[in-house]
């Protein structure tokens, strides 16, 4: 607002070709609203430097743990700005929009076989909508069985949208500890869970970026109440291509198209959660899904689901983010998507034995994709927490990871590095790490200062609650 | 085509760092029983020329907004996007960054995001918005669930009126939330005597509704609050420039789908769930929302806010479990509404209206095509009852280069929604009733 002007103004419109029409007056809006009066050119400016302010993907690495931060191709870009796509109409009908049919039924094809599913949806458009839909998926799978059960459980690990969806989705959550490798515990398991108990949602690797050793167990003692397993697709960056959902007696699976399939973040969304499910559980699917025409090979949209659990989106999803993900798929193909894991994996090792010296892994198992690393002990030593650090990497040329997650973990530092990392940048986030706990010691002031470097310094998060100011 | 960046070198050197010998140990810890055995059965990968090839086909296959005069609208419209938007809210420090998890970094997206809450305060009239939802139907669901909070207030009722596919979205999230939404009955294309008893927690209307038409707004948004339930109003955020917005029209909670603010039509997605509301709410408001601090020197800066609402937080107590939003058409939204400010608003809903109004009448010239409710007033949108199957009408029409609108389910399948937004021409208007009459005859 403090560059508008009255009078200034940047849009222009041809002259009005048909004449006024009325409209009645009681609906009429008197006061015009406080928008911005500005020329075109101060807009530019105003959100160029908004932009030079912000760090993203293409400014450097960006290890936030289970947020798969990879680079996002511009071919990526390029596509998904086809006017076949992008200037599609939802509402056309199918025999004029083949084209993007065809890419929705190839991409739910190409997910299935990723992850070991049968079916699946395209139409949520977030991860934990995903989640969301999984859960109603498992409720009127129950409720076809007699009763919709009472509980979910979820690992006391799990990232917050999990429980969050077990109880829009009508549950409560049932929480399972971990044992000392900071994996579920499967005798308590097997012991917390009974026929009240709907299914179990895990992540797999799990938020420590380990892997459930025991997952065949684990879904077996589910199962074995009658209770269905939820696949939380966030690290399926680390097994692309090596073990699938499926394969691990998972019966629904959500991917997060932002992370596992590079589609950009876009500063806190669009993302796809797509979600993929057991032969069984199709027929609870959302309508409307793509079908092929056996005779013809025509597309069409489909709502002959009677059992569907509904519609989970306006229309058919975030069809200009899917465009995207079908880009990077085929673009690997299977050979390269299990690349990617084994790289995923490999830049999270190599980075983890960099640091561990100084920042202990939090549990002794080898990591996949990301690895939790505790500040704990440097805490201890010098009073200097992770936030502290993670202040200081700024400072330092560096985004942080994640800090203060998994809670299960003492000043957890959730690193994920992505594949599409150099050696060198590992080696210059590390050291960065590693001089930061040095200047903890004997520079302290340093990292009680920071960030120095960043357009603002820190900023009074609890002011902002206390004194709300949500708009200009 | 490959991302990742590594040599056999590198590969080697890495391992050997970790003290291994192969990439497959690092997977040792997987069971055999559960490795997949074979490569995944998906064609090869292809270079970056293939894949465009590839995607080119597609697309090519599909008809379009930039090849038919679009006259299709309910819920998705092909308002102008001016080239500023993409220009700006396109740059990669805006779509490759994440949610703001570390502020120093992320002063671009938290003050983009801070402006346009404002906007969306402006442009309603209400107190408080958030940084975005998915889409409109699912603004809607979340609008509920922050209604539904007073004891012993359950029902929802909804006006027929409302857009089929938002009634449809509201029923699955109904399921998991404990009701089932209620549908009470337009009269002649608008307005209903919703009965509000005590155990009703909120009435939602959509003005302009369904069929383009202007609902008795303050008169049904009364009759909730003289039942003591709460009044949700599903906006159009183009009709603003001319219509009442909803904080006037005492609407407690409003949400529209936010795809016609610089957005693009993309086969319905990504689009934006827009919500506002009073400050009272705040508290029980889902998502993201971004307030105004001070750093350590006193400079004014952004932050997330309010976060013990969140999932990341609040776990099975926040308010939603949205994570991911939209935040990226947010910022397209508000680079679209500074373009436009407050005249060209105003100029834009004035050109809808006018357009609209004189398409109605060319069409309704032709013999057989009425108005499905004559006399009612609409802004941009609005329904005829052809003398023949809408969708056949409709399909013609796309042999001769148009996208005559969208059939409705009404009318016994003669009813079609035409949508005249200011890019249409009074020439591509007379064109369409030259080809429909052409059609029908």
């Amino acid at each position: 607002m403090d560059l508008s002007h009255p009078g200034r103004r940047a849009y222009s419109h041809p002259a009005l070709d048909v004449p006024a029409a009325e409209l009645p007056d009681e609906l009429v809006r008197r006061d015009p609203p406080g928008l911005p009066e500005v020329a075109e050119r101060d807009i530019v400016s105003h959100y160029t430097r908004l932009a030079q302010m912000n760090y993203g993907v293409d400014t450097g690495v960006y290890p936030l743990g289970s947020c798969s931060m990879k680079y996002n191709p511009k071919v990526a870009e390029a596509v998904a700005a086809l006017p076949g796509f992008q200037r599609a109409h939802p509402h056309q009908p199918d025999h004029t929009v083949q084209g993007a049919l065809e890419l929705l039924w190839r991409l739910e094809r190409a997910l299935c076989e990723i992850t070991g599913m049968a079916r699946a949806t395209l139409q949520p458009p977030a991860g934990a909508c995903g989640e969301l839909t999984g859960l109603l998926i498992m409720r009127a799978h129950h409720v076809k069985q007699g009763s919709p059960r009472k509980r979910i459980a979820i690992p006391d690990s799990s990232h917050g949208t999990n429980p969050a969806s077990v109880r829009l989705a009508g549950y409560e959550a049932l929480h399972i500890p971990s044992d000392s490798r900071g994996l579920v515990d499967v005798s308590a398991l097997e012991k917390l869970v009974d026929e009240d108990v709907a299914g179990l949602m895990l992540t797999n690797p799990n938020t420590l970026g380990l892997f459930e050793e025991e997952i065949e167990k684990i879904t077996s003692v589910v199962h074995g109440v009658g209770g269905l397993v939820y696949y939380d697709g966030a690290n399926l960056n680390a097994i692309l291509g090596r073990c699938r959902p499926g394969n691990m007696g998972f019966d629904i699976v959500h991917i997060n198209t932002h992370k596992t399939f590079a589609t950009p973040h876009g500063g806190g969304g669009p993302g796809a959660g797509p979600v993929g499910v057991t032969e069984d559980l199709v027929p609870y699917l959302p309508v409307p899904s793509v079908e092929r025409d056996e005779m013809t090979g025509a597309f069409h949209l489909s709502a002959d689901r009677p059992h569907s659990i509904g519609r989970m989106h306006g229309f058919h999803g975030n069809f200009g983010v899917l465009v995207r993900a079908y880009a990077y798929v085929f673009l690997h193909g299977g050979e390269g998507l299990r690349a990617v894991g084994e790289r995923a994996v490999l830049n999270a090792n190599y980075l983890a034995e960099l640091v561990k010296g100084t920042f202990p892994l939090a549990y002794p198992g080898r990591p996949m994709h990301e690895f939790v690393a505790t500040a704990k002990a440097l805490k201890e030593e010098t009073g200097i927490r992770a936030m502290d650090v993670a202040k200081r990497l700024i400072d330092l040329g560096y985004h942080p990871s994640t800090v203060y997650f998994p809670l299960v973990v003492e000043e957890a530092m959730m690193v994920e590095p992505t594949e599409t990392e150099t050696m060198e940048t590992l080696d210059g986030l590390a050291a960065a790490m590693l001089q930061a706990a040095e200047e903890a010691r004997t520079e302290p002031d340093l990292l009680h200062r920071a960030p120095v470097t960043a357009p603002v310094r820190r900023l009074d998060e609890a002011r902002a609650a206390r004194h709300l100011r949500l708009r200009w | 085509m490959r991302f990742a960046p590594h040599t056999d070198d590198d590969v080697r050197e890495m391992l050997a760092r970790c003290g291994l010998d192969s990439l497959d140990q690092l997977f040792d810890q997987i069971p055999p029983s559960v490795r997949l055995d074979r490569p995944l059965d998906l064609p090869d990968g292809v270079s970056e020329m293939e894949i465009l090839d590839d995607m080119r086909r597609l697309s090519a296959l599909d008809r379009s907004a930039d090849d038919l005069v679009c006259f299709a609208g309910a819920g998705a419209y092909d308002h102008y996007v001016p080239s500023v938007v993409w220009a700006l809210a396109g740059r990669s420090e805006f779509y490759t960054s994440y949610t703001p998890y570390q502020p120093e970094l992320s002063q671009g997206v938290l003050q983009a995001l801070f402006e346009y809450q404002s906007m969306i305060c402006e442009l309603t009239g209400l107190e408080v918005s958030n940084a975005s939802l998915y889409d409109g139907a699912t603004a809607l669901g979340e609008a509920v669930n922050l209604a539904r909070s007073a004891p012993g207030r359950d029902r929802v009722l909804v006006s027929s009126a409302v857009d089929p596919r938002y009634v449809d979205t509201l029923r699955t999230y109904g399921r998991g939330a404990g009701y089932e939404p209620e549908v009470f009955a337009a009269e002649d294309g608008r307005g209903g005597r919703p009965e509000v008893g005590p155990d009703v927690a909120a009435v939602v209307v959509q003005h302009p509704n369904r069929f383009g038409i202007l609902e008795p707004a303050r008169e049904l948004f009364g009759a909730a609050h003289a039942g003591g339930a709460r009044a949700i109003q599903v906006f159009d955020p183009l009709s603003l420039g001319i219509l009442a917005p909803p904080g006037e029209l005492r609407a407690d909670i409003a949400v529209a789908e936010g795809q016609v603010l610089g957005n693009h039509l993309s086969f319905g997605g990504p689009y934006l769930g827009i919500i506002a509301t009073r400050l009272d709410d705040v508290r029980r408001l889902p998502g993201r929302i971004v307030g105004e601090t001070v750093d350590v020197d006193g400079k004014v800066g952004f932050v997330l806010t309010l976060q013990a609402r969140e999932q990341h937080i609040r776990r099975e107590r926040a308010t939603s479990n949205i994570c991911t939003n939209q935040t990226l058409m947010a910022i397209a939204a508000t680079v679209y509404l500074s373009w436009l400010g407050p005249q060209g608003l105003a100029e834009l809903g004035r050109q809808c209206a006018a357009k609209a109004s004189y398409a109605a009448g060319r069409l309704t010239e032709i013999l057989g095509v009425d108005l499905l409710f004559p006399g009612a007033p609409f802004f941009k949108e609005f329904a005829l009852r052809l003398p023949g199957p809408a969708e056949e009408v409709r399909d013609a029409l796309i042999q001769r280069g148009f996208l005559a609108g969208v059939p409705l389910p009404d009318a016994d399948g003669r009813g079609l929604l035409v949508a005249v937004t200011e890019r249409r021409t009074k020439a591509q208007i007379d064109a369409l009733a030259g080809a429909m009459r052409a059609v029908l005859a």
